[in-house]
C-alpha cells in the first residue's frame, strides 16, 4: 500500500505535465493540472494510511 | 532529445534584469551574512524541542548536517544547480526546451569570475541547502542517528536540492514555464518556500514513515503520549533569532531571483513580520480557544508557519495579503500538527511536516494567488505538482535506499539513555539527573 501510492503520485505529475503540452486553452490547462493533483493527493492518501500502523499492532 | 545548450538561450525570467550594480551588490551581500540567524533559529527551536537527553546531539546534528550539506553542494551540488554553469541538459519536447540539469564545473570552478550576482546566487543557494538539510533533523529527533542524519543531508545536498534549485533559480523547466507557456513569470520562489521549506518538510515526511515513531509515542492503546519539548525558552528565542534572519533572507531573495528593486524591500521586510505576526496571532487563538490556554511550542510553530508562508509571498504581496497569508498558515499549522499525531500516527517533535511543509505549499499557492501577472497561480500549482508528485517518492526511494546502508533509528537501548550519552558520550546537561521514562515501562 504505502508504496503503491508513492508510485501513483509521479503518474499525478505526468497528467499535470501533459496538460500543458497538450492544451492551450487556459481553463483545460488549469483542470488537467488540479486532477493532476488531485491524483497526487489521493496517491499521499495511499501512502499515510499505508504507513499507519495497525490497529492492535505491536508498535515500537 | 536530451542535449545540452547554452544557459544564455533560456533567461530566468521573461525580462532579465541589468548588471547590478556596486551598491546593491554591497546591501544584498550584507543581507545573505544576516541570513545564517534563520539557520541558528532552526536550530534552537530543533533542539528545544527534542528531550534533554538528546539535546546536545541535536545541536551536534544540526551543525554537522549543515556542514555536510554545504560540502556536498560545493563538491557537486552547484554543478547540478547551475548555478554558475554555462550549459544545461535540456530536453526538447513539444518545440519547447525543458531544463532539467545544470551542467556547471565541478568544485565551483570559475567562481571568482563569475558576475557579482551569479556568485551572491550561490551563496543564497549555500544558506539554502543547510537550512533545507537541517529541516528533517528536528522530525527525527531522540531516535535519527546522527551518522545517518549526515548521509541523508550528503543526498538532499548532492541530488535532490541542487535538481530543484536547477528548475525554479537555475533557468530550468519550471523558470521557463512563463517564457513557454506563458504561466506568469514562471514558478516564483524569491525565498525558497519550494527548495528549502517544502522539500525540507517532505523529506522530514520520508525521515519519519522510515524511521518510524519513538518508543512509546503511540502505546496499544489509548492515546498517543504527550512528549513535550525540553525547553520552552531555546524554542521561542530560536522563534526571535530565526525573525532577523528571515528579514534578511526574504529581502536577499526578491532582489537575487525578482530582480527587485532597492525601494521595494521595506516592504518585503514589512510583509514578513506581519505574516509570521499574523500567523502567531492565529494560532493562539486557536489554541487558547481548544485548550484553554496559549501553547508555547504551537505558538512557536505557528510564528514559524508564518515566516515560512512568507517566503514564497512577502515580495508579491501587498501588507494586507500577507497578514491573511500568514493568519491561514497559523490557523491551519495548529490543527494539522494534531491531525498528523493523533489522527495518523506521524511522530514529528519539530512539527516540520505542518510546518515547513504545509505552509511552504501554501505559501506558494499564495504567491499565485497575490502575484499581478496571470497565469501565475497555474504555473505555481505546476510547481507544487512537481515538488509532491516527483520530489517526495524521490526522497522516500533515496531514505529508504540509505536506510539499507545506514541504518536511520537508533537501537532500543540508545532510545532509552538518550542520544546525547548514546552516540557523544556526554549529556548536554551533565548535573542534570535523567528520571525514568513512564513511557519505558
Amino acid at each position: 500500500m504505502k508504496y503503491a501510492g508513492l508510485l501513483v503520485m509521479p503518474a499525478g505529475f505526468l497528467l499535470a505535465l501533459a496538460a500543458l503540452v497538450l492544451f492551450a486553452d487556459p481553463a483545460r490547462r488549469t483542470a488537467f493540472v488540479i486532477c493532476g493533483l488531485a491524483v497526487e493527493a489521493m496517491g499521499l492518501v495511499v501512502a499515510v494510511r499505508g504507513h499507519m500502523p495497525a490497529k492492535g499492532a505491536g508498535r515500537p | 532529445m536530451i542535449s545540452s545548450v547554452p544557459t544564455a538561450m533560456v533567461p530566468m525570467t521573461p525580462a532579465p534584469a541589468a548588471a547590478m550594480s556596486e551598491a546593491v551588490f554591497a546591501l544584498t551581500l550584507a543581507l545573505l551574512l544576516l541570513a545564517p540567524l534563520a539557520i541558528a533559529g532552526i536550530a534552537l527551536i530543533n533542539a528545544g524541542l527534542g528531550r534533554s537527553r538528546s539535546a546536545a546531539q541535536a545541536l551536534l546534528g544540526n551543525l554537522a548536517l549543515g556542514a555536510i550539506a554545504v560540502i556536498v553542494f560545493a563538491l557537486v551540488g552547484a554543478s547540478f544547480a547551475g548555478t554558475l554553469g554555462t550549459s544545461e541538459a535540456a530536453f526538447h519536447v513539444a518545440g519547447k526546451t525543458w531544463g532539467v540539469l545544470g551542467l556547471g564545473p565541478f568544485l565551483m570552478h570559475g567562481l571568482g569570475s563569475a558576475t557579482p550576482q551569479a556568485q551572491l546566487a550561490l551563496l543564497f543557494e549555500f544558506m539554502a541547502v543547510a537550512m533545507a538539510a537541517m529541516i528533517p533533523w528536528g522530525s527525527g529527533a531522540d531516535r535519527w542517528r546522527l551518522a545517518a542524519g549526515c548521509a541523508s543531508a550528503a543526498v538532499l545536498a548532492g541530488i535532490v536540492f541542487p535538481l530543484a534549485a536547477n528548475w525554479i533559480w537555475g533557468g530550468g523547466w519550471l523558470a521557463q514555464l512563463g517564457a513557454n507557456f506563458g504561466l506568469g513569470a514562471g514558478f516564483l520562489d524569491a525565498g525558497g518556500a519550494a527548495t528549502v521549506h517544502t522539500l525540507g518538510g517532505l523529506s522530514a515526511l520520508a525521515l519519519v514513515w522510515i524511521a518510524g515513531p519513538r518508543r512509546g509515542k503511540f502505546p496499544r492503546e489509548g492515546l498517543s503520549t504527550a512528549m513535550p519539548g525540553h525547553n520552552a525558552v531555546y524554542v521561542l528565542f530560536g522563534c526571535l533569532l530565526a525573525l532577523v534572519g528571515w528579514l534578511a533572507w526574504n529581502a536577499a531573495g526578491a532582489v537575487i531571483w525578482l530582480h527587485a528593486p532597492l525601494a521595494t524591500l521595506p516592504g518585503t521586510a514589512i510583509n514578513t513580520l506581519l505574516s509570521a505576526a499574523a500567523a502567531l496571532l492565529a494560532t493562539f487563538t486557536v489554541t487558547r480557544v481548544r485548550f484553554g490556554k496559549p501553547d508555547a511550542s504551537l505558538c512557536a510553530n505557528g510564528w514559524l508557519a508564518g515566516l515560512v508562508t512568507s517566503t514564497a509571498c512577502a515580495a508579491l504581496a501587498t501588507p494586507a495579503e500577507a497578514i491573511f497569508a500568514g493568519a491561514v498558515a497559523g490557523f491551519f499549522t495548529p490543527l494539522l500538527v494534531e491531525v498528523l499525531e493523533l489522527a495518523i500516527s506521524i511522530d514529528d517533535p519539530s512539527g516540520a511536516i505542518a510546518v515547513h511543509g504545509a505552509s511552504g505549499l501554501w505559501g506558494l499557492v499564495a504567491a499565485g494567488f497575490f502575484a499581478p501577472q496571470s497565469g501565475q497561480l497555474l504555473a505555481q500549482l505546476v510547481g507544487i505538482a512537481a515538488l509532491l508528485g516527483l520530489a517526495l517518492p524521490l526522497v522516500y526511494l533515496l531514505f529508504a535506499l540509505l536506510n539499507r546502508v545506514v541504518e536511520f533509528r537508533v537501537d532500543p537501548d540508545g532510545e532509552r539513555i538518550g542520544m546525547d550519552l548514546h552516540e557523544l558520550g556526554g549529556g548536554a546537561y551533565p548535573e542534570f539527573v535523567i528520571h525514568r521514562d513512564e513511557s519505558y515501562r
